[in-house]
């Protein structure tokens, strides 16, 4: 079981960049554009790990352990998911607080980065992103309280109900199958926190020149060479965590099929996030927060139905 | 000395003829017009030296279509008239930049094209309006962008995300296009002008043409406006398309951002079968133009043209039908009337704010009797997109009317002609509509032919604090939008 597991760990680490390619072709696509290539962020991480690296004389110790972080906690949040609908050999009970935190703390450390360099554009996108971040947080844990309560109900045990293992590991869309259709609202929130904290439009817009209205892009202004490459790569594998939480909502336990529906699953939310950006203006900045209300009540909407029951 | 002195846009006006006040006399006279509810035109310095000299404003009454002008005696020191009358900051800093003429009183003495980090100011900083406070924050930006643009500073005072003032320091393209131009000899100055905004190369072409054509006498044949005014809505379509796109693209709504790109780059090429460059250059000539269209060539560009006008309709209508494009136009960098009216906006701006100057309809070049100009009330950056789709949509309608006249037309070779001599002592004036406002063109001449003060006023000197104002109380975040919805150009400011 462990080398499934780490077979699609594997699969993970290595498909995960290929997101970002889908996400470009699919939104060229529907602009009537050729497109980058699929394979361009390999090419461009490549290309970054030949480059030296400049670092302005400004910039602390913090700037350059920033990345290497970031990269770590995104690999071990990763590795606490029920990839391909396998139970992680890591599991224990309350380690989906563990996989928030991690990538909490590789957040804060991009923040610390931003703000190590002085400028002021980055300093601003740091607020922005605490911000969003901070109002994001909440949604994620009131998204998994539904899940655990519905676990609970079903009759798990307290161990198992408050892990990733489980809340994501096929016996969520075994529940919706049998009925409790209000469960399908939860792939959504998990989607809408998806372009929250990967900087998707309507969010944030990945591919603008313009400083001034950046969140992410912004803070890693500074950062260039090997270790631009790893922030590049931690997004990727951001993207795949978030991703692999639709997916684990949505692919009920098959065994070793399951694998296979994952991994389509999660190409299929790269389709839909390439189709939202293609369709959409990105939001006022203040309307953001709206946004993530609705969100959370939508949350809050399936806690009262599946209570109700 | 008429109290009511008048004359029509088209007719040059000898010097002498012109009402002269002394010093103190020659600001009341301009304040008393200026709160009549006239516009200032330019205000302008008479000899090429530093002070004393004598000043020359000229002012429109835009209803009357009727322009007044006077001069004043030399003169080295008066009163600001900027605190009552924003719309005199600029020329009043551009004055005593230039001339070295001291404004007492004027609450903004900052270089108009110095830039902050010119050697000029060397020992000094250059004094930026600073915002003090916990929790309030300083953010430059350029003059280095990181898009494809042209240089200049903004410096933002902001309190979180809220931005309490903007300060735009400009003057890093500063050529010194007016002194070349009374340097240059005849055949060089429209190359130059062409020059002036590389984006306005027809706008500031056809000022020039005009204005040389009015000191000279000259007519134009009917078939060289026709193939001039082709050009100049060629070059008005293919900006507003482009400034379309660019504002779809800030919103980071990819496809009327991608479609724009290429239907300006099919706007471009029309220009390009028109005139052999992409961008006019070389068509304008004095007394005609220098390139004609056959009845082939005609029907190859309406049948473009159609094309264009489907695609470019279908891609706006595609961008004002998404609610999350409109919900990031609404509102944001709002101007109000009074605002444009105190700043003295012209062009697209100033008609996003209710104001109706178009130079079309004050001062056409040819008889256009049912031209109206596109208005909207709200000010905002909905308001001057949907001015541009407006103005877009007429302007098709223009270059085809040009289009089916010209292929009607059996005459042939509208080409240059030659006038008489430029008398001396005169003052002509040209205002053409070019895609941003207003292009002013006002010269003086001098002995031998040659210009005594070659005034060239892109409108964008005149927008340029409208942007500020426009920011004020909004979000930082929102600059590049409101930006791009101005699409003010640089040098034409710098010169």
């Amino acid at each position: 079981m462990i080398g499934i597991y780490l077979l699609n760990l594997l699969l993970a680490l290595l498909l995960a960049p290929l997101l970002l390619g889908i996400i470009n072709r699919v939104k060229a696509w529907i602009a009537g554009r050729h497109g980058k290539p699929l394979l361009q962020t390999y090419y461009d991480l490549a290309k970054l790990c030949q480059k030296s690296e400049v670092i302005s004389p400004t910039c602390g110790l913090f700037f350059r352990l920033a990345p290497a972080l970031q990269l770590t906690v995104a690999v071990a949040a990763l590795a606490l998911l029920p990839l391909g609908g396998q139970a992680s050999p890591l599991r224990f009970t309350g380690d989906f607080l563990l996989a928030a935190y991690l990538l909490g703390l590789g957040r804060f450390a991009l923040i610390l980065a931003a703000l190590d360099t002085g400028s002021s554009f980055e300093g601003m996108g740091a607020s922005r992103e605490a911000t969003f971040s901070a109002l994001a947080e909440p949604i994620f844990f009131l998204a998994i309280s539904v899940l655990t309560s519905l676990h609970l109900d079903l009759g798990q045990t307290q161990d198992q109900a408050f892990s990733l293992s489980l809340l994501f590991g096929g016996q969520s869309a075994g529940a919706w199958l049998s009925g409790k259709y209000e469960l399908l609202l939860l792939p959504v929130v998990f989607f809408l926190l998806l372009l929250v904290e990967n900087c998707r439009i309507p969010v944030d817009d990945p591919t603008t020149h313009l400083e001034l209205t950046m969140i992410h892009e912004v803070m890693i202004l500074d950062h260039s060479g090997p270790n631009l490459a790893l922030i590049l790569y931690a997004q990727a594998l951001k993207l795949w965590f978030f991703a692999s939480l639709v997916a684990g909502l949505l692919v009920p336990d098959l065994g070793l099929a399951s694998s296979l529906l994952w991994i389509a699953v999660i190409f299929l939310v790269a389709c839909a996030i390439g189709l939202v950006e293609a369709s959409m203006a990105r939001l006022p900045l203040k309307r953001v927060t709206t946004f993530l209300g609705g969100a959370g009540a939508m949350a809050a909407l399936v806690l009262i139905f599946s209570q109700m029951r | 000395m008429t109290e009511s002195f008048s004359f029509a846009w088209h007719t040059p006006l000898a010097l002498a003829d012109l009402p002269v006040y002394q010093g103190e006399n020659f600001t009341a006279e301009l304040a008393q017009k200026l709160s009549q509810g006239l516009r200032l035109i330019a205000l302008t310095a008479l000899e090429p030296h530093a002070a004393p000299t004598p000043l020359l404003a000229v002012l429109a009454a835009d209803q009357e279509k009727r322009l007044t002008a006077f001069v004043s005696k030399p003169l080295e020191r008066l009163p600001s008239l900027a605190l009552r009358f924003p719309q005199c900051q600029l020329f009043e800093r551009e004055l005593s930049e230039d001339y070295g003429l001291i404004f007492s009183d004027h609450p903004w003495p900052k270089p108009v094209r110095k830039t902050p980090d010119s050697g000029i100011q060397r020992g000094k900083r250059y004094p930026f309006f600073r915002t003090e406070g916990r929790q309030v924050h300083e953010v430059a930006v350029g003059p280095v962008h990181a898009g494809i643009i042209e240089p200049g500073h903004f410096r933002f005072q902001c309190f979180g995300e809220n931005v309490l003032h903007l300060e735009i320091a400009l003057g890093y393209q500063h050529r010194g296009c007016e002194k070349l131009l009374l340097k240059a000899k005849a055949h060089q100055r429209l190359p130059l002008l062409e020059c002036v905004a590389g984006d306005t190369s027809i706008g500031h072409a056809l000022a020039h043409a005009q204005l040389m054509e009015r000191l000279e006498d000259l007519t134009c044949s009917e078939r060289a406006w026709h193939l001039r005014t082709l050009a100049l809505e060629l070059e008005r379509l293919a900006n507003h398309i482009g400034d379309l796109g660019a504002i779809a693209g800030d919103t980071g709504f990819l496809p009327s951002s991608a479609w724009n790109g290429r239907i300006r780059g099919d706007v471009l090429t029309m220009t390009a079968m028109l005139t052999g460059n992409r961008f006019g250059r070389g068509h304008l000539a004095i007394g005609g133009v220098n390139n004609d269209l056959d009845a082939a060539l005609c029907a190859e560009l309406s049948e473009r043209l159609e094309k264009a006008r489907r695609d470019a309709l279908g891609s706006v209508k595609v961008m004002l039908k998404s609610e999350s494009v409109l919900e990031r136009l609404r509102g944001t960098g709002a101007l109000s009337l009074d605002q444009a009216k105190a700043l003295g906006l012209v062009g697209v701006c100033a008609r996003a704010c209710g104001l109706a100057r178009d130079a079309r309809l004050t001062s056409p070049l040819t008889p256009s009797p049912n031209f109206a100009p596109a208005l909207a009330q709200s000010g905002d950056v909905l308001a001057r997109v949907l001015v541009r789709e407006q103005e877009m949509r007429a302007s098709f309608a223009m270059v085809e009317d040009d289009l089916c006249a010209l292929e009607e037309d059996e005459s042939r070779e509208p080409g240059a002609e030659h006038g008489k001599e430029m008398p001396p002592h005169t003052l002509a004036l040209a205002q053409v509509e070019g895609f941003r406002g207003e292009i002013v063109h006002l010269a003086v001449t001098g002995e031998d032919q040659h210009f005594q003060v070659y005034k060239v006023i892109d409108p964008s000197f005149r927008n340029w604090p409208g942007l500020a104002l426009a920011l004020r109380d909004n979000q930082i975040s929102d600059f590049p939008l409101c930006n791009k919805s101005f699409n003010l150009s640089y040098c034409g400011h710098d010169l």
